[in-house]
């Protein structure tokens, strides 16, 4: 027996009627998510559990074939082939609670003329609002096979791999009607695309005509191709306006006109219920109590993200520098050790890090996802987005870049207004990530004396959150100016959205969604900062110093040192002959002269250990002085200097263009801290620094200058790939860089030249 | 009127709309002349409403719902 030929099928469907689930469950874990190429749009794909030769592809959810958002276009190109090879099947998933705009879309993909089967699912959820469904007489209306289910539960998906096995034949397409006045142009203007090009399959030359008749975006696909169609189109569309014909809605009523009457058919209502969904809407989206939830959820989840995820980075973070000292120590020293040592592993477990993080937000998101919520929230502050020209629609990719720009940006995919996508996209990472909070940290701690202001907040708080709120609201500022200056074309934002009803979660679902999206961040993420590190590992390590003379001349110096120690506490001696006593100081020595003798020769053996455990860190503050990046600081420091920032600062900066969190560690260096990560010692380092002429460094006001830098600044290369792949240009992200740097370099100069004038420091 | 002066509890029959890709996507989205539509609540600040239409919940703004006119339903 020979293999049986591979064939594909396609999951089509709204959004949120269980299609992910549904792919889960045809699936399991033989999954791979890949995007389509060119565009942004996740493919997901599978094959289907026991027939290795069934790829299971799941398109986006859409409302509808006619191209409106990124989304609807993939999947229609997708269906009639135009992606990869068309599938061989298409899976319809629609919702048995809301059937009528579910058949919607599946009535369009009848018309594509590939089998069809129409999974009918959340028979459950129906049942419990009092909905019974009549597969039998659905399946016999609408003319291809109706699998009920329950996909949360797994039930009637044997039913439906077996259908999918021994698949129809290709469904019959318009069952529907068009309105004749508009029928009767389809031919002529059908044998006009026809003559224009030949690239659309007999097939689905009626469906292309209706839909470039209807909508502009997709009569604008022909304008170079088929010119005198587009003429013909646009006049027949003018003919129809003079006549009173609606040709913009006569596909959606004739498809809802035949849809309307099988539902009515099928469906029989058992009894008028107030859903549960519509008790808990009057609650959470009351005009008090909803704001007020919301709020609360807000902060909930993100002092859970942060609060929970400490432990784990804590442990991630000795777990990376143990191995990298483990690797420092079973290798043969020398520079390819230090580079995996130093530049992989240190630089891989700069994304790691964040992995716990990323993960809890990843779950709190999907959390408000699958029970319905997202939307609810997007309600709710639909209003205020408003104000500075979004939609509800980009609350959920602003929130999400609290955590990471990355997912923020990619979360952007969802809103169907191009022009708000965007806009979303460059004012993304102006909201602080959790990469700014380790520098938040160490600069608060250090330089804002901690205290209570009105008796009620701690400053040191107050100033992160200050931190916080500069971003949001700068954020909010830059997508005004933005949309008011810079993406000025393109329709006004609107808001249309889905209030789907509130549903349980399933953890299952949850968790794998989690892993998923975690694990694309990780991938994507960690593979630049790994190259980055990679190069700021050679910036940062050449040109080599030779610092082994200046870590002998350290050695000798403790060695003479600890010698003349021995010397001077063998002056004190009552004896010239006696013979030191032991440094031990468990042993009584009774004389008190000894006794002090003892202790002098303590302290000699503890400078001496001491020098000597510094030698290496200063020899790699040598090093780090003398390197790339220890003269690019050098190089900046005159530009910097009006912000307050000296070359060590900007060395810190430079270092922490790839990731911001790295100037931490760049500054441990500089200042041969050892673990700088621990904060106290370097906070100290920091304070104690001092110019040649005596004034400190590190001020209040610089580290109030450094801070602001922070809040505004894009030093994260990936944030900067993650545009250019969403918005395929690298002019977005260019300009994404240059505003944020100058809105950076502004503000810190605000801060420091404003801050003296008032005589701060 | 317009689909925005009904309060919440109201229902409307739509006329007609003002030609857009909005009212384009609400029509896919099962909003036609001649379907009824209830408005269920306004979101907290007063904007955008929550709509039943074909039996779900659908919410638009205020601004888009003036694009659509409507005759009111008497309760
Ligand atoms: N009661 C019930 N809930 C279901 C069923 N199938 C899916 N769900 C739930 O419906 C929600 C949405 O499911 P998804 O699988 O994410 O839907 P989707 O169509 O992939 O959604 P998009 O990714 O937005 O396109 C989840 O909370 C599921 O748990 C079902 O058969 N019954």
């Amino acid at each position: 027996m020979s293999p049986p030929d591979p064939i594909s099928i396609a999951l089509v469907g709204n959004p949120n009627v269980g299609k992910t689930t549904l792919f889960n469950r045809l699936t399991g874990l033989n999954q791979r998510i890949a995007n389509f190429p060119g565009v942004t749009v996740e493919r997901k794909s599978g094959t289907l559990t026991g027939a290795p030769h069934v790829e299971v592809i799941d398109l986006p959810g859409t409302y509808s074939l006619t191209p409106k958002s990124l989304d609807e276009r993939i999947a229609y190109e997708v269906l009639v082939g135009r992606r990869d090879k068309a599938p061989d099947l298409a899976v319809c998933v629609v919702d048995a609670g809301n059937l009528e705009r579910n058949l919607y879309v599946a009535s369009q993909v009848m018309d594509i003329g590939v089998p069809v089967i129409v999974a009918l699912n959340m028979i459950d959820a129906a049942e419990e609002n009092g909905l019974v469904i009549d597969a039998s007489v659905l399946e016999a209306e609408l003319g291809v096979p109706v699998i009920p289910l329950v996909a949360t539960r797994g039930e009637g998906v044997d039913q439906l791999k077996k259908q999918i096995l021994d698949p129809p034949e290709p469904a019959q397409g318009y069952r529907w009607s068009l309105m004749d006045a508009v029928s009767a142009k389809v031919p002529e203007l059908s044998r006009q695309l026809t003559a224009e090009v030949d690239e659309v399959q007999p097939g689905h030359i009626q469906m292309e005509v209706l839909r470039a008749l209807a909508e502009d975006n997709a009569l604008d696909v022909w304008r170079g191709s088929a010119p005198e169609f587009v003429r013909r189109t646009e006049e027949l569309r003018k003919e129809f306006a003079e006549r009173g014909v609606a040709w913009r809605h006569a596909e959606v009523s004739g498809r809802y006109a035949w849809i309307g009457p099988i539902t009515n058919k099928a469906v029989r209502r058992e009894r008028e219920s107030t859903t549960v969904s519509d008790r808990i809407d009057a609650l959470l989206t009351h005009s008090i109590f909803g704001p007020l939830f919301f709020l609360v959820i807000l902060i909930g989840v993100f002092q859970a993200v942060f609060s929970w995820a400490t432990p784990a980075m804590d442990l991630i973070e000795t777990g990376i520098s143990a191995f990298a000292g483990t690797v420092q120590s079973v290798f043969p020293p020398g520079w390819a050790t230090d580079l995996l040592a130093d530049g992989v592993i240190t630089g891989v477990g700069n994304v790691v890090v964040f992995l716990p993080q990323i993960l809890l937000l990843f779950f709190f998101l999907g959390l408000m996802e699958d029970t319905g919520y997202m939307a609810r929230s997007a309600f709710i502050m639909d209003r205020i987005m408003k104000r500075v020209g979004l939609s509800g629609g980009s609350v959920l990719p602003l929130l999400s870049s609290y955590a990471c720009a990355i997912p923020g940006i990619m979360a952007a995919r969802t809103l169907d207004n191009e022009r708000d996508r965007l806009i979303t996209i460059m004012v993304a990472p102006l909201m602080s990530c959790s990469a700014r909070l380790p520098v938040y940290t160490l600069f608060i701690a250090a330089f804002i004396p901690a205290g209570t202001l009105m008796g009620v907040f701690g400053t040191q708080g107050l100033a992160m959150f200050s931190m916080y709120m500069m971003g949001t609201v700068m954020a909010f500022g830059a997508a005004a100016v933005l949309k008011r200056f810079v993406f000025t074309k393109g329709p006004e934002s609107y808001f249309v959205m889905e209030l789907p009803p509130y549903r349980r979660p399933r953890a299952r679902q949850l968790l794998l969604r989690m892993i998923q999206r975690s694990k694309v961040f990780a991938v994507r993420a960690g593979k630049i900062i790994l190259a980055c590190s990679i190069v700021l590992w050679f910036l940062a390590s050449y040109p080599a110093v030779d610092t082994d003379s200046l870590r002998m001349q350290i050695e000798m110096q403790a060695a003479e040192q600890r010698e003349a120690g021995y010397a001077e506490a063998e002056t004190l001696l009552p004896a010239p002959d006696m013979a030191l006593p032991a440094l031990d100081d468990s042993l009584d020595v009774g004389d008190p002269v000894m006794a002090q003798i003892q202790a002098m020769m303590q302290q000699a053996e503890y400078n001496y250990t001491a020098a000597m455990d510094s030698a290496q860190l200063v020899q790699q503050s040598a090093q780090i002085r003398g390197s790339a990046i220890g003269y690019m600081g050098r190089i900046l420091e005159p530009v910097m200097q009006p912000l307050g920032f000296d070359w060590k600062i900007s060395a810190g900066l430079v270092s922490a263009f790839a990731a911001r969190e790295v100037i931490i560690s760049t500054l441990g260096i500089i200042y041969s801290v050892a673990d700088a990560e621990e904060g106290v010692a370097l906070r100290d380092a920091l304070k104690a620094d001092r110019y040649p002429d005596g004034r400190p460094v590190f001020t209040p006001l610089v580290a109030v200058s450094l801070l602001v830098f922070f809040v505004f600044a894009l030093q994260c290369m990936s944030t900067l790939a993650i545009a250019r792949r969403e918005t395929n240009t690298w002019r977005w992200p260019l300009v994404m860089w240059l505003y944020m740097t100058i809105l950076a370099y502004i503000a810190s100069l605000l801060v420091y030249q404003g801050g003296q004038l008032l005589g701060l420091s | 009127m317009t689909l925005q002066d009904l309060r919440p509890g109201e229902s409307g029959r739509i006329l007609e709309f003002e030609p857009n890709a909005v009212t384009d996507r609400l029509m896919e989205m099962g909003m036609l002349p001649g379907s009824v539509v209830q408005v269920v609540r306004l979101a907290p600040l007063g904007d955008p409403m929550d709509l039943k239409v074909r039996g779900y919940h659908l919410s638009i703004r205020k601004a888009e719902a003036a694009q659509i006119r409507i005759s009111k339903c008497e309760a």
